[in-house]
């Protein structure tokens, strides 16, 4: 593995590790507000019991979050530090406002995890409130950022140097809306499934649990609304990238030769040899009216573009095909759902729906890495669309292939640990729970 | 004033803060490392107790760092990690294991074989940790990374991080954060868990002293930029002076049980010696060839920065101290 695409393994592996708990550190707190509002509203024990039992599970997220943002923040430089000698003053504004963010998620985090018996129940609510929105707000921030990358913004370039900043142009970025606004509905959406799984999965073992009920419906009111704003917000998106990044859209599509009245390709295997896509259903017209809102628009196909400026397009184009699979499957249960609990005014249980959720748990997770796929790789060649190539922003420092196999291991056994603790918290049964609880209390505590 | 400077002030004061919070955040590592005898348990928790609903806030200073060197001072910040990718690549390893470890070991099983293997994870990462970032700080001060604007760097990735005065500074930082550590729980505890963690403070006091000869001794022939200004002149002096002073009044005041008096020099302690830092290196951000003026991203870029930084800090400041207040106000204070 050469040094340059050691660097991008690097950068793609810590950020899909972080993305996933920076996705329950944004949507998490929603859960467990609404839970807490609950109890105070109905003083109904299980509703507490639920905010607790959430917030235990979100404690460990939440560090394993504020451990990886903290490797992302230098690894922009460890890894890119030319890209951040230029880029970073243009796009600081985002970032130093993400930092706030941090700070404020932090501080109530704290308040919220260990403040149960130490503040009124208003104000453990209130600081649960302040942590679903400094989450959320460092989740645009950061994408506004990122969305800079892809259609940059508030500068110019003279001599090569980056001059005439502009540092809310670039934060409010063409990109910016429509990329935040899908990012932070996926974090819900994926969340939001996520729970909902687990939930039904403990269901199905004892069906009678109020705990889990409770915790489906909650998670499911979350899940089913997001899950139909997801696609709108991904056309919007589609849209924009259409008319923003061209060599982008023809490689989500496999599109390699420019025609009006463009057919949309379902799945297929892009063979970049020979230039052509094979084993898709094709839709006709459907990517010209999807794409561009007209059945005779001209969708450009990759052929236009200089060959050096494709993006690798066959694992773009699959990512594409997995993000919209997911999304259109989360929106048919989604459907489904809702409509079975609007006829039967109660929460289906059936044991097929609840398998059925099951199966749709990690839908959410797929669909966000194979949309960050879909953004990063297909912007390739370019870091910084159209003005700075990946390849120039690398940093000297050789061998990187030991800090990727690092922090690969590192992540790995993260990744496990984690899994192990959430097993434990979820599946331990109510009179296990007590005893190591009072066995916390005495340690912990 | 002009922006270089002020936002020059602002990175030492949140590197500062940085050192009296998240510092002391690890210092609470290396004292569980040192937890002994009957009351090791206890140690232990108090420790957990003090450090688990602020370790996260915390550790953010360190975020707005690094946001502020890469947003205002973005060739200082590319020079940094480039020059220095090996010790802060141990430090993200270190930063990384001591906060999961940390949070894992109150969530896994209380059985003592798992606990004590999260115990040696988490303090061995709070050890490794600041020694990681006082060596990459010793690099900076050292003068021994070298760069031009249109080569970068050009000392390699070994320069400045491997002499004995960065090893001393890692060392020293190490000291200084058990120091805080071991001072502030003076505070939370009382009785004989307290008397156990003012021996803590007084032992590190004397390793704080120690490592703090050895940088000075070591900065002679490893840092000369930074020695000739540290010995030049009365003001430094002075400034010698005060900060070995507020050392010695804050180990008299651990002798005599002040503990509120030994939190408050220790803490002037350390800000008199980042200061003094600062002042040495001032005008160069990255000595011999960068300064803070160089460095300094444009007037468009900065003031806007500065402008948000004015705007945050009045949501933060009343909101740290409402975190404070709940954790660390309520507690029986031992004058
Ligand atoms: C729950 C997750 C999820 C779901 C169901 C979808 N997406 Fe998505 N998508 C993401 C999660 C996501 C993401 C991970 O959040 C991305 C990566 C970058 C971004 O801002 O959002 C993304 C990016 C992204 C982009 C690229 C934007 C760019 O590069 O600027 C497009 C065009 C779409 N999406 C389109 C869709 C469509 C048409 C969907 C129809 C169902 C869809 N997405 C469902
Ligand atoms: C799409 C990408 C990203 C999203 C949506 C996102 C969102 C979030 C959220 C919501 C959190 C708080 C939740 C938690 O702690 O688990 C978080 C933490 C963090 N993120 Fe990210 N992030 C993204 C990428 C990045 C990148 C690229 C960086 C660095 C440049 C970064 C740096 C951080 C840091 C430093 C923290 C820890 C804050 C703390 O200590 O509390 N993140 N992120
Ligand atoms: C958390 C969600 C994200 C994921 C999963 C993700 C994924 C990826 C992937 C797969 C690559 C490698 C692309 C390639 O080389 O083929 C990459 C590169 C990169 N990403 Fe992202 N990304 C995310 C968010 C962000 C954000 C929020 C930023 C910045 C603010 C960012 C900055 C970069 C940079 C600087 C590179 C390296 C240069 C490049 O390859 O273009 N990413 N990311």
């Amino acid at each position: 593995m050469n040094d340059l695409m050691a660097a991008r393994s690097q950068m793609a592996m810590s950020l899909g590790f972080h993305i996933i708990f920076a996705c329950v550190g944004m949507a998490m707190p929603l859960l467990m507000v609404i839970a807490e509002g609950l109890w105070l509203r109905t003083q109904e024990k299980v509703y507490l019991e639920l905010a607790k039992r959430w917030a235990k599970g979100t404690a460990i997220m939440f560090a394993v979050g504020a451990v990886s943002g903290t490797v992302l923040s230098f690894e922009l430089g460890l890894l890119w530090p030319t890209f951040m000698e230029h880029a970073g003053p243009v796009i600081g504004m985002p970032f130093s406002l993400e930092g706030f963010a941090f700070f404020l998620e932090a501080i109530f985090l704290g308040i919220y995890l260990y403040g149960w018996d130490k503040v009124s129940p208003k104000r453990h609510l209130f600081a649960g409130v302040m942590v679903l929105l400094s989450g959320t707000a460092s989740g645009i921030f950061v994408v506004m950022a990122n969305a800079w990358m892809n259609t940059p913004a508030g500068f110019e370039i003279v001599d090569g140097k980056f001059t005439n900043i502009d540092p809310w142009a670039a934060m409010f970025n063409p990109g910016s809306f429509t990329q935040t606004t899908h990012m932070a509905l996926a974090a819900f959406t994926s969340v939001g499934f996520a729970v909902a799984g687990i939930h039904a999965a403990l269901l199905l073992r004892d069906k009678t649990s109020l705990f889990h009920q409770k915790a489906l419906k909650i998670a499911l009111f979350i899940a089913v609304p997001f899950s139909f704003l997801m696609p709108i917000s991904g056309d919007m998106s589609a849209k924009h990238v259409a008319q923003t990044q061209p060599v982008k859209l023809a490689a989500m599509e496999a599109h390699w030769t420019t025609e009006k009245g463009a057919a949309l390709r379902i799945g297929g295997w892009p063979d970049e040899e020979a230039q052509t896509t094979s084993w898709s259903i094709d839709i006709p017209y459907a990517l010209s009216i999807l794409a561009f809102g007209d059945p005779d628009a001209e969708v450009k196909g990759l052929k236009a573009f200089d060959e050096d400026l494709h993006p690798p397009v066959a694992i773009t184009h699959i990512a594409f095909q997995i993000m919209v699979g997911a999304g259109t499957t989360m929106m048919g249960i989604g459907a489904l759902v809702g409509f079975l609990a609007w006829r039967r005014k109660r929460l289906p249980t059936d044991t097929w729906v609840l398998k059925l959720l099951v199966a749709a748990t990690p839908l959410g997770f797929i669909a966000v890495e194979a949309g960050w796929t879909v953004t990063e790789v297909g912007r390739q060649p370019w870091v910084i669309q159209g003005v700075m190539r990946t390849a120039d922003a690398v940093t000297p420092m050789p061998h990187l292939v030991v800090p990727f196999t690092l922090f690969t291991t590192l992540y790995l056994f993260l990744g496990v640990i984690v899994i192990y603790l959430m097993r434990r918290i979820v599946f331990m049964s109510p009179e296990r729970e007590t005893e190591t609880q009072n066995h916390e209390a005495n340690h912990v505590e | 004033m002009s922006n270089d400077v002020v936002l020059a002030g602002i990175i030492v004061l949140a590197l500062a803060v940085y050192t009296l919070t998240g510092g002391a955040d690890f210092g609470g590592g290396v004292l569980d490392a040192l937890a002994r005898g009957p009351r090791a348990q206890k140690q232990r928790d108090a420790i957990a107790h003090a450090i688990g609903p602020i370790w996260e806030a915390n550790h953010v200073w360190l975020i707005l760092v690094v946001v502020l060197l890469f947003s205002t001072f973005p060739s200082a910040f590319a020079a940094i990690s480039t020059a220095l990718h090996i010790p802060l690549t141990i430090m993200l390893v270190g930063i990384v294991l001591r906060g999961t470890a940390f949070v894992f070991r109150a969530y896994d099983s209380q059985a003592p074989s798992v606990q004590r293997r999260w115990t040696r994870v988490f303090s061995s990462a709070s050890i490794v940790t600041p020694i990681a970032i006082g060596m990459s700080a010793g690099a900076v001060a050292s003068g021994q990374i070298l760069w031009t604007p249109d080569l970068g760097v050009t000392s390699g990735f070994f320069a400045g991080w491997t002499t004995a005065f960065a090893v001393f500074v890692g060392l020293f930082l190490l000291a200084q954060a058990t120091l805080l550590a071991a001072v502030y729980l003076c505070l939370e505890t009382s009785d004989e868990l307290q008397e156990d963690f003012r021996l803590r403070a007084l032992g590190s006091a004397i390793f704080v002293g120690l490592t703090a000869l050895g940088t000075l001794f070591f900065a002679k022939t490893d840092a000369p930029g930074i020695w000739v200004r540290l010995t030049a002149g009365g003001s430094m002096l002075v400034f010698h002076a005060l900060t070995g002073l507020t050392a010695l009044c804050a180990i008299g005041a651990l002798l005599k049980r002040k503990y509120v008096v030994a939190r408050v020099l220790a803490a002037a302690q350390v800000i008199l010696v980042l200061g003094g830092w600062a002042m040495a290196q001032y005008p160069f951000i990255i000595a011999p060839n960068l300064t803070f003026a160089d460095a300094v991203a444009s007037p468009a870029v900065t003031t806007p920065i500065l402008v948000t930084l004015a705007a945050g800090s009045v949501l933060l400041v009343p909101a740290f101290w409402y975190l404070y207040r709940v954790f660390k106000m309520n507690k029986d204070e031992n004058p």
